[in-house]
């Protein structure tokens, strides 16, 4: 157990201090450094989050910027929160995100690092902040299937048997904060792309535009500055949803299949639907 | 001077959704590619609204305040989504769909909008299908079903613990082919601040870009507002830390009526707080109450840890109170039954603010792992957050603000009372009346967005005759200054010293004690004073560091707040007018000896859509509900 602290009557434990090196930088074109906090009174029973939030309080009532950091649903699935905490995405503790991560994790008079994710396709915006558009780049490049609103066939007409449903979901659960990038040396995006491209194309739904999908999701992760895949496993180390890296296996499946087949990148999608030009 | 038109086509119910399709006006093709429309938010109803309007040929502009579409609280919905697809044969219809749904809103939502929803919930989970979203399968390949609370069916269609998380990457892929297409421009970290209305119409939105700062004015054909729902007024809820109320009060401001306000859902099932520092409440799905069972010990001074107490001393007090539906009655009630037991003093845990939500039976008849497939990600996140082991001692839980039934009023075709200004998803006060049924949130939301919008919204442009305005027209600038004068005065001041979390921390508690689970009038009142004065220490105490034209999250947060203590007071007045309890709404006074709620159809079968009056107390108009097909009766689960 690394929790120490102090025994308070009833078994209640306090943190009593610790220190904090935080990652400032006003802006993406300004330098940045860190600078050093001391927090007192953390109770083991904050998030991380909770705590930088009594810090952000502080520094308000002190008259000075609060640490700007991303965060939203509190609750390890909207894939906002992106700390690298002493070193490492998402901190100490394995298959979760860092707002899921308690204070009882860390010991008393402890210095703890915090830095935002690192990857040239990830531009800071401010502080602990970082632009992750290119993952949105991404999907729109083809992760999707292509299908209207309206006069889809009843859900069980398509039977998919439980394991198929099973690891698609699997693939599925990826929430897109990018800790695989930022745990990666060369900062590549191939746990997220193989992910995406494996939910689909474990389905038979996302069948018929498997071969356009894989060659455009993997152009558009290269033209976003995503490095290459280096067979380290970091990604799925830090992964909040344990994603596994036999997906990238897979992924390289289907770009070679794709390769071998020869597809023809369509420059454009077609007109909207019941329009002519 | 507001006037309620709810639109609802004549004939029998079954038909009057195919005859408002029929009637509407259509757009032709080469018209739709000229029309702008604003769709503001991007959780389910969002994204599918504007995907689909994107896909049918028109402009869509689409903004959010997050970095990603992706990440929008539909998000963190767990359990399920419910659909009339009977494919377990166990007596589900949409006319039963219907009927539970209007039941359970406690017969204060319209039957024609309802009937609607039931009627579309299968296709909704076709459309999911198609898009590749991975529900749950059984063996031999069919899609899989889980019950709910408030219902006797199994018609909960999930995947895993993360429903909400895979029905919106549904949506977002789909709206990401069209911002592909170019049909679609994202405009993500934007904030919208104010409608814009000119000549009687919604005509753009401003919005504060949340990188640089910048506040600009965008015009479009229509606005539609899917900005979600506003339990963060209670400070402590299970919402997103963004969650806010700001885009609809604006529009409320602007002319918007704004319905049942008070219709707040309290969720059973979160983890209780631990503390002061705590920013949020984590629900544990409601579906654990197919396999829990919710306790207390029998005497209030039972201090002896949960496993020590024998069966004949513990209360069961869920199944005692509601033999027919035992811990599945629907989510209003179960609240309720667990405040008053923490209020008798038979709480368990710190401060007496929790109840037993206990598994050891469902793992001695079928097993550990059992329990582990079906809830293990909860169990996990439950040892995580209280640093206890569900699976060898009870869960302890207790009641948090979660959904909010209230919110714009719209008419049949989604249309609030501003011409133009579209209104779907939590945002809108729709379809659930005084309570919603769980999994009900994700299908209305879906319903709204993909099915019903894009074919009202049509008729609407089909038939206005008011040409779209330039970006600097006169009203666009208008909201523009007010958006500017309200930003400069959050952060002038010197000497402030009260933050602006302290002051939402103070409001919630406010809300929570006098609007919560139960309310009475004399708490109303109180809250009614209690409210003014903190909004005026708001403005003149608060501390927001920095400066408007830079990454501010404070400046967002604070301005979030400013609204949240203006539209308490709106809430407040909508829970003291209505005396009588329905659903979630339950009034002190107005209960039965053995404390069920009364409902008063004699005098409160409407829906309280309020008007903003500036400087005034704001001006009620009633919506009458006329049930024509299902009989109100006396709520039961007994």
């Amino acid at each position: 157990m690394l929790v120490a602290g102090r025994k308070r009557r009833g078994g209640y434990r306090r943190i009593v201090k610790l220190t904090l090196r935080i990652w400032r930088q006003r802006g993406p074109n300004e330098r940045g450094g860190l600078v050093t906090y001391q927090v007192d009174d953390i109770s083991p029973d904050m998030s991380f989050l909770e705590m930088l939030d009594a810090l952000n309080q502080q520094l308000i009532m002190a008259g000075e910027e609060p640490v700007a950091f991303e965060h939203d649903c509190r609750e390890g699935i909207c894939g906002s929160c992106s700390l690298v905490i002493d070193g490492v995405p998402h901190g100490p503790d394995r298959g979760v995100t860092t707002c899921q991560l308690y204070m009882r994790r860390f010991a008393d008079g402890k210095t703890i690092t915090i830095e935002p994710w690192r990857a040239r396709a990830f531009p800071i915006v401010k502080d602990l902040v970082v632009d992750r558009r290119a993952l949105d780049r991404i999907m729109q490049a083809g992760g999707y299937i292509s299908v209207n609103t309206g006069g889809a066939v009843d859900g069980n007409t398509l039977l998919i048997g439980k394991e198929e449903a099973e690891t698609a979901m699997d693939a599925a659960s990826c929430i897109g904060c990018g800790a695989c990038v930022a745990a990666c040396k060369n900062a590549s995006a191939m746990l997220f792309v193989a992910a995406k491209v494996a939910h689909l194309a474990t389905l038979p739904q996302g069948k018929p535009e498997r071969t356009r999908r894989v060659m455009a999701m993997v152009q558009a992760m290269d033209r976003e500055g995503f490095g290459s895949c280096g067979n380290q496993y970091e990604c799925e180390a830090v992964c909040p949803k344990n994603i596994s890296v036999r997906f990238i296996a897979l992924l390289n499946r289907e770009y070679l299949r794709a390769g071998i087949l020869g597809t023809k990148m369509p420059a454009q999608s077609d007109p909207p639907h019941g329009e002519s030009y | 001077m507001i006037i309620l038109d709810s639109n609802i086509p004549p004939g029998p119910l079954e038909m009057k959704w195919d005859r408002r399709r029929f009637s509407g006006k259509l757009v032709s093709p080469a018209n739709k590619r000229r029309i702008k429309i604003i769709v503001v938010g991007t959780g389910l109803a969002g994204a599918s609204a504007a995907s689909t309007l994107g896909q049918l040929g028109y402009q869509v502009e689409c903004f959010c305040f997050h970095d990603s579409p992706r990440r929008a609280h539909s998000i963190a919905a767990q359990g399920g989504i419910n659909a009339a697809k009977n494919y377990q044969d166990d007596g589900d219809s949409v006319a039963r769909l219907f009927y539970d749904t209007i039941k359970g809103g406690d017969f204060r939502s319209r039957e024609a909008s309802v009937y609607r929803l039931a009627q579309i919930s299968t296709q909704i989970i076709d459309q999911c299908v198609a898009l590749g979203v991975p529900f749950a399968r059984e063996y031999g390949g069919q899609l899989a079903n889980r019950s709910f609370g408030g219902v006797q069916v199994s018609r909960t269609f999930y995947c895993r613990g993360q429903t909400g998380q895979q029905l919106l990457l549904g949506a977002y892929s789909a709206l990401c082919w069209q911002i592909e297409r170019g049909q679609v421009t994202m405009r993500p970290r934007t904030e919208m601040l104010d409608v814009i209305v000119a000549d009687g119409h919604a005509r753009g939105i401003v919005v504060r870009d949340l990188v640089s700062g910048r506040l600009s004015a965008h015009t479009a054909h229509a606005v539609v507002l899917a900005t979600g729902g506003y339990s963060n007024v209670y400070y402590l809820s299970t919402n997103a830390s963004g969650c806010n109320v700001t885009a609809t009060y604006r529009a409320w401001k602007q002319g918007a009526a704004f319905a049942n306000p008070s219709f707040t859902q309290i969720h059973p099932t979160a983890i209780p707080p631990a503390g002061d520092h705590q920013a949020k409440l984590t629900l544990m799905s409601e579906s654990l109450r197919n396999d829990g069972r919710l306790w207390v010990p029998v005497s209030p001074s039972d201090r002896r840890s949960p496993n020590a107490i024998p069966p004949s001393e513990r209360d069961y007090f869920l199944e005692r109170r509601y033999p027919r539906f035992g811990n599945l009655v629907p989510r209003d009630v179960a609240s309720r039954a667990v405040k008053a037991i923490c209020d008798e003093g038979r709480g368990v845990g710190p401060g007496g603010q929790g109840v037993y939500l206990d598994f050891s039976d469902v793992i001695r008849q079928q097993g550990i792992e059992v329990v582990r497939e079906r809830y293990g990600n909860l169990f996990e996140m439950y040892q995580r957050i209280t640093g206890e082991n569900a699976y060898e001692v009870p869960m302890r839980i207790y009641p948090a603000p979660h959904y909010t039934m209230g919110g714009l009023w719209v008419d049949y075709n989604l249309m609030s009372t501003i011409p133009g200004l579209f209104v779907v998803g939590e945002a809108n006060f729709a379809d659930h009346g005084a309570n919603r049924l769980g999994a009900s949130s994700l299908m209305q939301g879906l319903a709204d967005g993909y099915f019903i919008l894009p074919y009202t919204i049509g008729h609407y442009l089909a038939t206005v005759d008011s040409p779209p305005i330039a970006e600097d027209h006169g009203a666009a600038r208008a909201a523009l200054e007010r958006v500017e004068a309200r930003i400069k005065k959050l952060l002038q001041g010197k000497g402030r010293r009260r933050t602006a979390a302290s002051f939402h921390r103070t409001l919630g508690k406010i809300l929570w004690d006098h609007c919560g689970m139960s309310r009475c009038a004399a708490g109303l009142r109180a809250a009614l004073e209690a409210i003014p004065p903190l909004r005026e220490e708001f403005w003149q105490n608060v501390v927001v560091p920095g400066s408007g034209d830079m990454f501010n999250q404070e400046l967002e947060y604070a301005g979030r707040v400013a609204d949240f203590l203006e539209f308490a007071e709106l809430m407040c007045h909508d829970a003291l007018h209505r005396e009588e309890s329905c659903g979630a709404h339950f009034r002190e006074e107005y209960q039965t000896e053995d404390g069920e709620p009364r409902r008063d159809d004699e005098r409160f079968a409407y829906v309280a859509a309020w008007e903003y009056r500036e400087g005034e107390a704001p001006v009620l108009h009633k919506e009458p509900l006329n049930f024509e097909f299902v009989q109100p009766t006396t709520r039961s689960y007994q």
